[in-house]
Formats: structure tokens, C-alpha cells, sequence
């Protein structure tokens, strides 16, 4: 699903990820693991081009996301993204959150349409070989009324559908973060990309986002997660990446890097946090 | 000395009523009301349009100048903003007012009124004011509200209107206000260019009235109550605008 190939990226001189190859499949649940600064969250920031790698290529369902010339936005609408700090937008109510996005791609959608139509109608009048019209089956208000429902549908089962008219500074970390999930989620996207999800929330809210991350890989949610909770990924991961100062030092299932490491700075890492 | 003073007190408080007669009578009688009426209807809506352009200019410079700037696009802009910026800051706005009416237009073989002259100008130059506000504003909203909506698929430019945009102009609206404020004050000297303000209307009333003591105490009066009343107004909107912060 995603194939990143001789990836590098550097900050000036610094070079935080050296010639990076990996592939992950479609349904894996890939645990990224390693000390701080080895460049892990750049990694997963380069797999959705938040960062735009110095060079290689990220190749995501068949298309090289990293050269510049692609609309990054549109694949981006299939890679969800949760972020330490939850980064729900404080000027809009959990609802509007969830929908903001699905609703302004799809009203766009539907603009361009209907822009598109109208020359096409023009064009036709003109040339022998008429052309067919795009297929507009769907109206704004239904577009907004199917995301509404639903982000209440996701918010239902999280079980915050009380919270939905209200801003997200009225809100636990917990409850930011499980609602920043589902606001990905509802972009029905085909990978999660999740970034130290639980090491910005109080130890009691924990538990409670990794369930929901849990439920997601469960369903058969393709998914990269870097984490320093161990335990979870030995549990969810079908396979753990060890990074060290911007290479992935070693990649094997949880089972094998948590019982067996073979890289000496991989059994160092997990003396310590272990 | 004191017996003295009391009785000037009292030569001048006698000869005031007097004053307050004759400005009274050009006032009421004399039609100098509506042009009262309509020189704070001016004064205002040079103000308020003036703002709306200029809110409109500082936001699109504000952006301009926050865009990364790998390409040579951005950066084409960004040279352009800020000569702007300098050129409208670089001068005072009477200069400006003056050049405008009496040099560009002439110059460009047009003709428009002087408060349309007036907008215009007031609107270009507080969007060079506006613009490092809302800048200041813009890089004081949390980057990670631009990389939330980036990640979600939506464009830098849509973020930027949707998001990051509307958290600025609540971080920088007490400032939003000083800026219509000031603006306000500074409408006081577009008679320069022969457009009908407060100051008009009440030197007709002085001119007529052969005094100025009572005509230009009211103008002042109506200042200074102008700008109460806004900057209550401003008070009012941020604290209804504060309520996505509060707790509930
Ligand atoms: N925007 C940036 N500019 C400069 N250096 C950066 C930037 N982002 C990260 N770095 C550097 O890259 C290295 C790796 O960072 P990061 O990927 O955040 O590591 P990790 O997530 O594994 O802790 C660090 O040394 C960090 O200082
Ligand atoms: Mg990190």
C-alpha cells in the first residue's frame, strides 16, 4: 500500500532519515518504536508529504506522492493523521470538526462539477461529437446531511454524542484525542498514520484512546503508529520498526523484537524502556 | 484674586450661554443638524468601509507574507507586499489623501468623488497597517491547527480561510478595534480633499454663527462618544467571541 523508497530527508545539514526502504501492506499495523530524535515522527510526517522528503520517493496506491507535481491534497484525503497534540481546530464545535472537511471536499466536488458541465453544455453546442456530462447525484444539503450523520454516528461510538455542539477546549485530552481519531476516520481513509497518540494525555485518559486505536486496527484499519507504549504495540502491532538515528535499525514482529532483538541498539533501547 | 476669578468665571459662563444660543440657533434652525447628520454619517462610513477594505488587503498581504517561500511566486508577492506596505506606512495619510485626489486621479484622467477618493485611500492605507497586525495575529495561532487541516486533505489556502484565519482575527480583535479607532480620528482631516465630515458641518455652524467655542466643543463631544461607544462595542464582540475558550 505504501512503498517508501530510498528515502532522505534533511533539516540544512542535519540529516534526520538516511535512504529509508520499506514497504507496508495493505492491513498491517506497523508499531514504530525508538529513542527520541531518531526521526521517527519525520518518518511518518514524510508518508503523508507534511514533510516533503529531500529525496526518494513515497509511493501510496501506485502514485509517487513526493514529486511535487502531484495534487498532495487528494491523497492526502486517504491517509488520516492523529497528532500528539490532538490539533482539534479551536474555532469549530466537535461536530463541525468532524465535518468540516468531508463537507468542504464534497460541496468542492460538486462545484467543479457543475463548473465542468456547464462548458461542456457550451462545447456541445458547437461540436458534432457530443460530449457526456459528469453525473451530479447528490445535492449540497444532502452532502452536508450525510456527513452530519455521519459524524454522529462516529461520535456515537465513541460515546461523546453529547459533546457535539460543543468546543473542543470544554474537553479532557482523552476526549480531544478520541474525536481527533474519528474526525480522520470520517475521510474514510485506507491508513492511519498516528503520532504518539497517548504521550501528550494524563495517565488515567491513556487507556482509553488506546482501546478506540485498538477497535480501529481490529476492523482491518491499515495503520503506523509510533508509540512509547510498548505493551500496546506488542498487542496490536503485526510488526514493529525499530528506528535509530534515521535508519530503521531492525523490522520483525512484535514477538521477535520484544523477545529475541538482534541489534544490539534495539536490546539497549528496550533495557531501558522495557 | 479669587473675587476676581469668580467674576471672570462669571463674565465668561454669561457669554457662554449666549454662544450656546447662537449655535443653537444655526443648529436647529439653520439645517446645521443634518449637516451634522451627514458628516458623521460620512465620517463613519469612511471609517467602517475604509476598515472593511483594509481587513480585507492586511489579510491577503498577512498571508502573503507567512507563505513558505521556496518558489519564486511567493516571493515575487512578498517583494510587492512590502513595498506596498512601506509606501502606505512610509507617509501620512493626509499626504496620501492629498497625492491621491489631486495627483493619481487627475493622472489617470478619472473622476470620482471625494468620499469615494476617501474610502479608497483609508482602505489602502490601513490594509498596510492591518497587515502586520493580522501577520502577528496569524503566527499566534498554533501551527497545529495548519497541519490538522493540511493532514485532513484540505489546501493551505482553505486552512489559512477557515481555520488559522478566524483564531487570528480573535487573538488581534482588541487591536481590530484600536486600529477602527484610530481610523475614525484620523477621518478628520478628508475636508483636505473637500469631503463633507464633522468638521465641515460644524465650522458651517461656527462660520455662521460668528463663534467657535460651542460648535467645535460638540464636534469634540461627539468624538470622544464615538469612540466610547465602539470601544464598548469591541468589548462586547470579543467577550461573545471568547465563549469557544470557556468552559461549560
Ligand atoms: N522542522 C525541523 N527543523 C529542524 N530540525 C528538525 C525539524 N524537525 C525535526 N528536526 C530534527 O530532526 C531530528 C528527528 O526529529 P523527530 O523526527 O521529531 O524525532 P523523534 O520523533 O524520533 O523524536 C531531531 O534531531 C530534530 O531536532
Ligand atoms: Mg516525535
Amino acid at each position: 500500500m505504501i512503498d517508501v523508497i530510498n528515502l532522505s530527508k534533511s533539516y540544512g545539514s542535519l540529516e534526520v532519515l538516511k535512504d529509508i526502504t520499506v514497504s507496508i501492506k495493505e492491513g498491517e499495523k506497523v508499531a514504530i518504536i525508538g529513542p527520541s530524535g531518531s526521526g521517527k515522527s519525520t518518518f511518518l510526517r514524510c508518508l503523508n508529504c507534511m514533510e516533503d522528503p529531500t529525496s526518494g520517493s513515497i509511493i501510496f496506491e501506485g502514485v509517487d506522492i513526493a514529486d511535487m507535481r502531484v495534487d498532495i491534497n487528494i491523497h492526502r484525503r486517504h491517509m488520516g493523521m492523529v497528532f500528539q497534540q490532538f490539533n482539534l481546530f479551536n474555532n469549530k464545535t466537535v461536530i463541525d470538526n468532524i465535518m468540516l472537511a468531508p463537507v468542504h471536499i464534497g460541496l468542492y466536488d460538486l462545484r467543479m462539477k457543475k463548473i465542468k458541465n456547464f462548458f461542456i453544455r457550451i462545447r456541445n453546442v458547437f461540436a458534432r461529437n457530443k460530449k457526456p456530462l459528469y453525473e451530479i447525484d447528490t445535492t449540497k444539503s444532502e452532502i452536508k446531511a450525510k456527513a452530519r450523520e455521519n459524524a454522529l454516528r462516529l461520535l456515537k461510538r465513541i460515546g461523546l454524542e453529547d459533546k457535539a455542539n460543543v468546543y473542543p477546549s470544554t474537553l479532557s485530552g482523552g476526549q480531544k484525542q478520541r474525536i481527533a481519531i474519528i474526525r480522520a476516520l470520517a475521510m474514510n481513509p485506507k491508513v492511519m498514520l498516528f503520532d504518539e497518540p497517548t504521550s501528550a494525555l494524563d495517565p488515567e485518559m491513556v487507556g482509553e484512546v488506546l482501546e478506540l486505536i485498538k477497535q480501529v486496527a481490529e476492523e482491518g484499519m491499515t495503520m503506523v503508529i509510533v508509540t512509547h507504549e510498548m505493551g500496546f504495540a506488542r498487542e496490536v502491532a503485526t510488526r514493529v520498526l525499530f528506528m535509530d538515528e534515521g535508519r530503521i535499525v531492525e523490522d520483525d514482529t512484535p514477538e521477535e523484537i520484544f523477545t529475541n532483538p538482534k541489534n544490539p541498539r534495539t536490546k539497549e533501547f528496550l533495557s531501558k524502556v522495557l | 484674586m479669587l473675587k476676581y476669578l469668580s467674576i471672570s468665571k462669571g463674565y465668561v459662563m454669561g457669554n457662554f450661554e449666549k454662544k450656546l444660543a447662537k449655535f443653537w440657533e444655526i443648529f436647529y434652525e439653520h439645517d446645521g443638524y443634518t449637516k451634522v447628520l451627514t458628516g458623521l454619517n460620512n465620517t463613519l462610513y469612511i471609517a467602517v468601509a475604509g476598515l472593511a477594505i483594509g481587513i480585507i488587503i492586511g489579510t491577503l498581504i498577512a498571508i502573503v507574507e507567512v507563505f513558505p517561500k521556496y518558489k519564486r511566486l511567493p516571493r515575487i508577492l512578498n517583494g510587492f507586499c512590502r513595498f506596498y506596505v512601506g509606501l502606505f506606512r512610509g507617509s501620512p495619510v493626509v499626504v496620501q489623501l492629498l497625492v491621491a485626489y489631486y495627483v493619481v486621479l487627475p493622472l489617470l484622467g478619472t473622476n470620482l468623488p471625494a468620499l469615494n477618493v476617501c474610502v479608497l485611500v483609508f482602505g489602502l492605507n490601513s490594509g498596510a497597517y492591518v497587515s502586520e497586525i493580522m501577520r502577528g495575529g496569524i503566527l499566534s495561532v498554533d501551527p497545529g491547527q495548519m497541519e490538522a487541516g493540511r493532514a485532513l486533505g484540505l489546501s493551505y489556502g482553505v486552512t489559512m480561510m477557515k481555520i488559522v484565519v478566524p483564531q487570528a482575527i480573535k487573538n488581534i480583535l482588541p487591536t481590530l478595534g484600536n486600529e477602527f479607532i484610530a481610523l475614525i480620528k484620523e477621518t478628520s482631516v478628508v475636508s483636505f480633499v473637500g469631503a463633507a465630515d464633522l468638521y465641515v458641518a460644524f465650522s458651517y455652524i461656527g462660520t455662521n454663527s460668528y463663534e467657535f467655542m460651542v460648535p467645535y466643543l460638540a464636534m469634540a463631544l461627539i468624538y470622544i462618544v464615538l469612540v466610547m461607544i465602539i470601544a464598548l462595542l469591541v468589548k462586547i464582540m470579543e467577550r461573545s467571541l471568547r465563549k469557544s475558550d470557556r468552559r461549560n
